[in-house]
């Protein structure tokens, strides 16, 4: 999908651009999908028509899919296993008092 | 009389809306990539809005008990008054576009200012429909560009589409008795005042996107006063259809 090859004819060539809605001031961006675009301008406008159709959002980011540099599903154990016996890590060792949202 | 008058002026924008967002809608399952579908369904469902709004505020102006409904799917050919510009077939997407831009350059120049009238419900219609035409025009003219300094294929299209669709531009700022008493009074906005503003949006688009309007062409019109060209016709039988075969049919 990286493929940035420009052939001239009307193979679906366009990158893919993953987007990222913002629901409401004060919340993060959020990852809500992806679409194809010729360049980031008309991926905004099509993000907008896509996902934001029914009033979910009032901010939108769009990135370049290949621009993204991910970690390999391979590297799993490596990477995320010796987080699993941290208990200590974790806030469980006192109450949060009520009033503290989204934690 | 000013209510005979205020029904037909809003059943002229409303039947430019009505048609142009069936012109559209023909596109959906057809559009070159879904995103773009999408994107006209959503412009089509805007103007499809925009035209009950104006088709019920004409209904009840004209004061006969005709509804929004009665007025899409009850009248023939010759009682439409859109501009011939709207009806005109899709073709490409080119010729789609170049179509809708057009169009969209006359509705952000007419919204504004109509929600200035004097008639608040007609006031109110112009106020909503102005912020969706402002992102009409970004998009239908972000595509002219695209395609006009895009590939020599895209831009034969565009350019076939601006030869083929601009005679029927001059209809947008032809004005009779309708519009002249009715700006007089300040509800509607004079069509001739908008030729100014249409040619501010329209000219740089165009002379970005390497298109030229074809030279010493005619104007077309007559679309207000209910001549229209061959393809209205055909639009309404496939869009009127349901509602003739089965009077009064519900979901």
């Amino acid at each position: 999908m990286s493929d940035s090859d420009r052939s001239g004819g009307n193979e679906r060539d366009w990158p893919l651009f993953e987007v990222f809605i913002r629901a409401r001031t004060g919340l993060h961006h959020r990852h809500c999908g992806s679409l194809h675009a010729a360049d980031p301008e008309m991926a905004l406008a099509r993000a907008r028509d896509v996902y934001t159709r029914r009033g979910e959002g009032t901010s939108i980011w769009v990135v370049a899919s290949d621009r993204i540099f991910a970690s390999d599903p391979a590297d799993k154990d490596m990477l995320f296993e010796p987080a699993m016996s941290k208990v200590y890590r974790h806030p469980s060792f006192y109450d949060l008092p009520d009033d503290v949202e989204n934690m | 009389m000013a209510d005979a008058l205020t029904a037909a002026y809003a059943l002229r924008l409303g039947d430019d809306a009505l048609i142009l967002s069936h012109r559209l809608s023909e596109w959906v399952g057809h559009g070159p990539e879904l995103e773009e579908d999408i994107a006209l369904a959503n412009t089509a469902l805007d103007l499809l809005g925009q035209a009950r709004l104006l088709l019920a505020c004409a209904g009840e102006r004209e004061g006969r008990g005709r509804d929004e409904d009665a007025l899409a799917y009850g009248r023939d050919v010759l009682d439409f008054s859109n501009l011939l510009l709207v009806e005109q077939p899709n073709g490409d997407f080119a010729q789609t576009m170049m179509r809708q831009f057009l169009f969209d350059a006359y509705a952000v120049a007419l919204w504004p200012r109509l929600s200035a009238s004097r008639d608040e419900v007609l006031a109110g219609i112009a106020g909503k429909a102005a912020k969706e035409a402002a992102y009409h025009v970004e998009q239908s003219a972000a595509w002219v560009v695209r395609m006009g300094d895009g590939t020599e294929e895209s831009h034969d299209r565009a350019q076939a589409g601006l030869d083929l669709l601009w005679p029927y531009a001059g209809e947008i700022f032809e004005a009779d008795e309708v519009e002249a008493a009715l700006a007089e009074k300040g509800i509607a906005v004079a069509p001739s005042a908008l030729r100014e503003h249409w040619q501010a949006r329209v000219g740089p688009v165009l002379e970005e996107a390497g298109l030229a309007p074809p030279e010493g062409a005619g104007v077309r019109t007559g679309g207000r006063q209910g001549r229209h060209s061959e393809h209205l016709g055909h639009l309404l039988a496939e869009f009127q259809f349901m509602q003739r075969a089965y009077p009064g049919a519900r979901w």
